[in-house]
């Protein structure tokens, strides 16, 4: 199948062929990662923006050696030291770097549908790289590239995702993205973070983590953001973490050889014990470098032939 | 598509690799140093062939890689329909080898050039060498075969299309013309 896309906003509305094409054009980015020279012309004169209203390292700098690695050139915009501190809206930011001869914009958003806006108004194909509590795509299809890789296939496993699903756009692209490829998600959580109808997704919701964990292939756990919690959805740290947290006994609940996955940055001690963290069964490095292939076979999809000039 | 010709029956094809064994041994005073790499797709059997070849003759084992030169192309940007990328697999170090690169046809010279931009990457051979199975003229780069199994004075209106039995069920190549 061929691309058709001039965007990624997210999981919820790809295919499973398309996920499919771009796992599978992700596989041939890896091996240039692994090169002494890792770098091939593809992308040459093409501009890559990246457009962060919300802090991040990895992401930002994943996506600026995915373009650097395809020859591309890449700029990169963190609100704080732009115009949009003197009030400049989303729309006429994206319009004047559109302007400048952006081929691609990547977007942070602390705002759900900030980049389905943006891609309506710009030529510029728009990659979601998070937006509010909705989704985090490039994230999640790291994530199954990783799983695929490691056993060799999505369908029929068990992926066990535990945290705070409410607040987590990783999360909502993973339930996606894991369920259309056949994969059967179970989450689990405080009750106050687990979102309202979401068995309407086709997860199983458990309520405590033993019975998320049992049989499971891929446990993802997912970081509790310690500064949103201000609010108080659950009593302490400490509660939580003896609760919710993964450690050595509880990951025994799962298939030997099961994934211990996390998407950074990790707080160590309470959603995931350190030798947890570090022991033989996460992935947890090969998802930062799996995030810099698979990003590369987007810039490639959605940069390349058959694109009209914006 | 419109056929027009038989240029090469299975026979030809394993004659003519017969030959190009032959020569890449002789030219190269045997095999020491020596790698085959074949461009996708056809170059790739073409490559396991010759090293096949390469081993009935002289009894020794040449290390075949597989190159994928999509992300090396000039055209990308004018195609209608993106090219897939595929693996590059050249499970050995190029840094001074004698390299043959293996590919099915030679014609503008693009696809060529692209594949020594994508192995320079790789490494920096000692020497790189081009075998063919067919060069059918119209070259827009200089860029020319020390190895062809025939050569075809083509027109540009018409196809040289080359059917391996790994890649097409069959064995044989062909010219058709464009309708």
């Amino acid at each position: 199948m061929n691309w058709k896309r001039k965007d990624l906003l997210g999981l919820q509305n790809l295919s499973a062929e398309e996920i499919k094409l771009i796992l599978d054009t992700a596989v041939p980015m890896k091996e240039i990662l692994g090169r002494a020279i890792k770098k091939v012309p593809t992308l040459r004169g093409r501009t890559v923006v990246t457009l962060f209203y919300e802090p991040s390292t990895r992401t930002r700098t994943s996506f600026e050696l995915a373009a650097k690695y395809l020859s591309a050139d890449s700029v990169n915009i963190s609100t704080s030291t732009s115009s949009v501190v003197k009030g400049e809206t989303l729309k006429d930011t994206a319009r004047t770097l559109a302007a400048m001869g952006a081929d691609v914009v990547i977007l942070r958003h602390p705002m759900a549908g900030a980049p389905n806006l943006l891609a309506r108004t710009i030529r510029a194909a728009v990659i979601n790289a998070g937006d509010g509590a909705h989704e985090h795509p490039t994230q999640a299809l790291l994530d199954l590239f990783t799983v695929r890789e490691k056993k060799g296939g999505l369908a029929g496993l068990n992926v066990a995702i535990i945290g705070d699903i409410l607040h987590s756009r990783v999360a909502r692209s993973n339930i996606w993205g894991f369920t259309k490829m056949g994969a059967r998600v179970r989450i689990c959580g405080p009750a106050t973070m687990i979102p309202p109808e979401i068995e309407a997704t086709g997860v199983q919701v458990c309520t405590r983590i033993e019975e998320a964990l049992d049989g499971a292939d891929v446990v993802m756990m997912l970081r509790i953001q310690l500064e949103r919690q201000q609010r108080g959805l659950f009593p302490s740290i400490r509660e939580y973490a003896r609760l919710f947290g993964l450690n050595r006994e509880r990951l025994a609940l799962a298939r030997s050889g099961a994934l211990v996955m996390h998407p950074g940055p990790i707080n160590r001690g309470v959603e995931i014990a350190p030798e947890v963290a570090d022991g033989i069964n996460s992935v947890i490095n090969e998802q930062v470098t799996n995030g810099v292939a698979v990003r590369m076979a987007l810039l490639y999809l959605l940069s390349g032939g058959g694109m009209p000039d914006a | 598509m419109k056929y027009k010709a038989q240029i090469l029956d299975k026979e030809g094809i394993r004659r003519a690799l017969t030959r190009i064994a032959h020569e890449i041994i002789e030219r190269n005073k045997g095999t020491e140093g020596l790698a085959l790499i074949g461009i996708r797709r056809r170059g790739v059997p073409l490559a396991e062939r010759l090293a096949a070849k390469i081993l009935e003759i002289e009894g020794s084992t040449v290390p075949v890689g597989t190159l994928d030169i999509t992300l090396y192309r000039d055209d990308l940007p004018t195609l209608d329909q993106q090219p897939l990328v595929h693996r590059t697999e050249v499970p050995f170090p190029v840094s001074d080898k004698k390299i043959v690169l293996v590919d099915d046809v030679i014609y503008t010279g693009r696809t060529i050039r692209a594949a020594l931009d994508a192995l320079m990457d790789l490494g920096r051979p000692r020497v790189i060498q081009l075998a063919v199975l067919v060069d059918r003229g119209h070259r827009e780069l200089p860029i020319r075969a020390d190895y062809v199994g025939k050569n075809v004075p083509t027109s540009r209106r018409e196809v040289v299309a080359v059917r391996l039995q790994e890649t097409d069920g069959e064995e044989r190549v062909l010219i058709l013309e464009k309708d």
